[in-house]
Formats: C-alpha cells, structure tokens, sequence
C-alpha cells in the first residue's frame, strides 16, 4: 500500500515538474522528452547538423546522476555489463528511430495526450501494439542472457559521462552547438531543469517508473503497480494546462508534432517493441545508467547514435511531415525487430 | 531441499516469469530463487505474493537470496 502511495506521488511530482518546466521554457508539451533531449545533447555535440534542435539538456546529465546519487546511497549501485552489447545497440537506435517518428518518447506522448494533442491518441494504441508484440516473445523464451558484474569504473561511465556534459554545457566552449532558434532553442534555465532532473532520476530510480513496464506488467501480469504512476503523470499534467488554459484539444497545429496517424502509430509501435526487447524505455535506460548498468550506458549510446542517424540522413519527422525514407526507416526497423526478438528466444536454465 | 531457480545476472521481467513458471509447477512447497539486483528482489517478492506464498528475503553479498514457501 505504501509503495502504490509513492508511485503516485513520485508521478505527480514528475507531471508537476513537467509543467513547471514548460513554464519556464520548455518547448510546449515537452517538460520531459528522453528522446527529443538526447537528440537535442547529440545536436549540441555537434553528431548531427540540425541547427534548430542542438542543446546540451541539464535534464539528461540529472536524471543520470540523480538516479546515480540516490542509488549509492540506497546501495543499489551495481556495475554490471555483458548482455548482448550489440543487441542492446541497435535496440537503443530502434528507440530513437521510432521516437523521432512520432516526435517524442513515451513519456512525452503522455504529456502531449495530457495538452490535448490527440495525435498522441493516435501513438499510445500504436505503443501499447508495440508492447504486446514483445511480450509474445518474452513469453516464448526472449532473452539477451545473464549479465557479469563488473569492476566499478565500468558503472561509473555513465554519470562521469553526465559530469563532462555538464561542464561543457556550463563552460560552453567554441565546439559546442547552442540552437539559436527552434525547440532546441527553447529551455527552461539551468539550474532549473538540472534540479528537474536529478529530482526525477530520484523519484524514477526509487519507484522504478518505466512507462513500457508500467504496459508490460498489464499484459504480462496483470499488475498495475507501474501503471499507477504513468497515470499519475497523465492525471497531474491535465489538471495543470486545464488551469493554466494550456489545453488545446486537436490533431491540427500541436506543438512539434505532426497529423500523419499511421506514422504516429507504427512509430509507437517500434519504441514499444524495441523498449521490452531492452527492457526498458528511454527514461529507464537513463536511470539503469545511474545505477551503473553498462548494458543501459550501451543502449543510450545507441539512443545518441540512432538520434545522428535520423537527422544526419534526413530521416527524423518534422512538424511538416514524415518523408518517404522516414517512412521506409520505420518498416526495416520493425522487420528487425522480429528478427532481433525471433533469434534470442532461448530455453530458460531453470535449476542448477 | 526446495527447487532453485537462478536469476543471477538477469533483469527483469525474466526473474518474475521465471519464479511464476517454477511456482506453477512446484512440486513441493518451497522454492529458492536467486537474484542479483534489488528491483528483481522486489519484483519477485511481489509476484509470489501476489500468487498466495510466503517470502523471505537473504541478502548474501553480492545478490539476493530469496525463499519462497507455502
């Protein structure tokens, strides 16, 4: 009973935050956007070239370290690595793939359903699809085996990682990109979504928030302890544009977002499969991270990589619309996920 | 002596359905189930009361050891 309490309370705080960061200058119906965010960092790094969406986010380095903070002092910081690197990879540039499709990773279509922007509608059954379709191969044997635990600084990448960015982002040297224009553009200050940040990577690492676990366990287990706090995130964030007068109902002319329904939905669909064949979804690839999983570190570079791919080849959605080879993208990927999901089913070593 | 189910290494959901599928076809009435991260112990934990047995949790340094019974 306690902890159904915390989720909630941990998913009101973080649709809170959402708002509050939006208040600050957040693009609209993007306080939180694992996906946009990491694409934004990739930007600011200079991996891609599209100058409207290049900022280093304060938000990424505190979710990690936030998640990273607490989970030392929780001694839940664990270095382990060595389940299927490569896989989880491609798993991490699927993610991105699908989520650069639709505009947003899961837990933003929760903002963006929250703002009215029934495009998101039109995603969330194309995530839950997506869920339901790597649940089927959990439940036939799915595995990307056992991980080893490691020497510490491999669990320590990550946040040190997340502390370089950091110091760039603060120092802002020559060879790092700040939009001038655009949603990268568009942030709330500093010290504002830092703090946003490491208060999330807290809240996300005590509870576990997943928003593909929260789906998963419904199907799998009929266990809606995760789902709680997706929902709590969802109820949160309505009530705060109701008030606030931010909630415009529609397909047409939502903020960074486009009207193409099909492409909304299968995008979902690949961050759905993809994120149970990771066992996680973006944000939760992010808190893994912090709590020294090489196996998260390895599918958030994938995360990185799959964002440069989709911008450096013209891939990636725009407000506009998905071109053709955005289109073709999100086909293969979905090919590669039942071929990723169909070739690690194993028979499960029960007793030794 | 009780049946072992070893999650060392693995993350979840695989801990739960695996400690699910052994609970479905115990034989006797207690299970050992071994994890090494906290969210499989609790997972795990919570599923097998979810399902009506008794847990009982023993952290051995380097994981969890986790004794199921009915």
């Amino acid at each position: 009973m306690r902890d159904r309490l915390f989720i909630i309370i941990a998913g009101g705080i973080v649709g809170l935050l959402a708002l509050i960061l939006v208040l600050f200058g957040n693009p609209a119906n993007m306080g939180f956007c694992i996906a946009c965010f990491i694409r934004d960092t990739a930007g600011g790094l200079g991996l891609h070239r599209s100058v409207v969406v290049q900022y280093l986010r304060p938000e990424i380095i505190g979710l990690v370290l936030g998640a990273f903070i607490i989970a030392l002092h929780g001694r839940e910081f664990k270095s382990t690595a060595g389940s299927s690197p490569v896989i989880r990879f491609i798993l991490g540039m699927l993610m991105m793939v699908g989520a650069l499709i639709f505009l947003g990773c899961p837990l933003r279509m929760i903002l963006r359903l929250a703002g009215g922007d029934w495009n998101a509608l039109v995603g969330l059954p194309g995530y839950v699809l997506g869920i339901w379709l790597g649940t089927q191969f959990l439940k036939r044997g799915y595995t990307l085996g056992r991980s080893q635990e490691q020497t510490p600084v491999n669990g320590f990448a990550g946040p040190f990682f997340a502390v370089v960015f950091l110091i760039l982002l603060v120092t802002a040297p020559a060879f790092i990109f700040f939009s001038a224009e655009g949603p990268g553009s568009m942030h709330a200050p500093l010290i504002i979504s830092l703090g946003a940040g490491l208060l999330v990577g807290v809240l996300a690492q005590r509870t576990r928030l997943c928003t593909m676990g929260a789906i998963r366990d419904l199907i799998l287990f009929k266990d809606y302890h995760l789902f709680l706090g997706l929902a709590a995130i969802f109820v949160v964030v309505l009530i705060g544009n109701l008030i606030t007068g931010k909630l415009i109902p529609g397909f047409e002319g939502q903020p960074v977002a486009h009207t193409e329904s099909l492409w909304n939905f299968l995008g979902m669909t690949v961050v759905g499969f993809a994120a149970v064949l990771a066992g996680g979804c973006p944000l939760r690839q992010l808190i893994l991270t912090g709590e020294g999983q090489g196996d998260a570190l390895i599918t958030v570079v994938g995360m990185f990589c799959g964002a440069a791919f989709m911008h450096n080849f013209g891939l990636a959605a725009s407000p506009a619309s998905v071109s053709p080879a955005g289109q073709a993208i999100v086909i293969i990927s979905l090919v590669l996920l039942f071929i990723i999901g169909t070739a690690n089913i194993r028979t499960r070593t029960k007793a030794k | 002596m009780s049946e072992l189910v070893d999650c060392r290494g693995l993350s979840c959901p695989e801990p739960v359905l695996m400690t699910r599928q052994a609970i479905q076809q115990a034989s006797g009435s207690s299970l050992k189930v071994l994890v090494s991260n906290a969210v499989a112990r609790d997972n795990v934990a919570r599923a097998a009361k979810s399902m009506g047995w008794k847990v009982n949790v023993e952290n051995d340094g380097n994981g969890y050891k986790i004794k199921l019974y009915q």
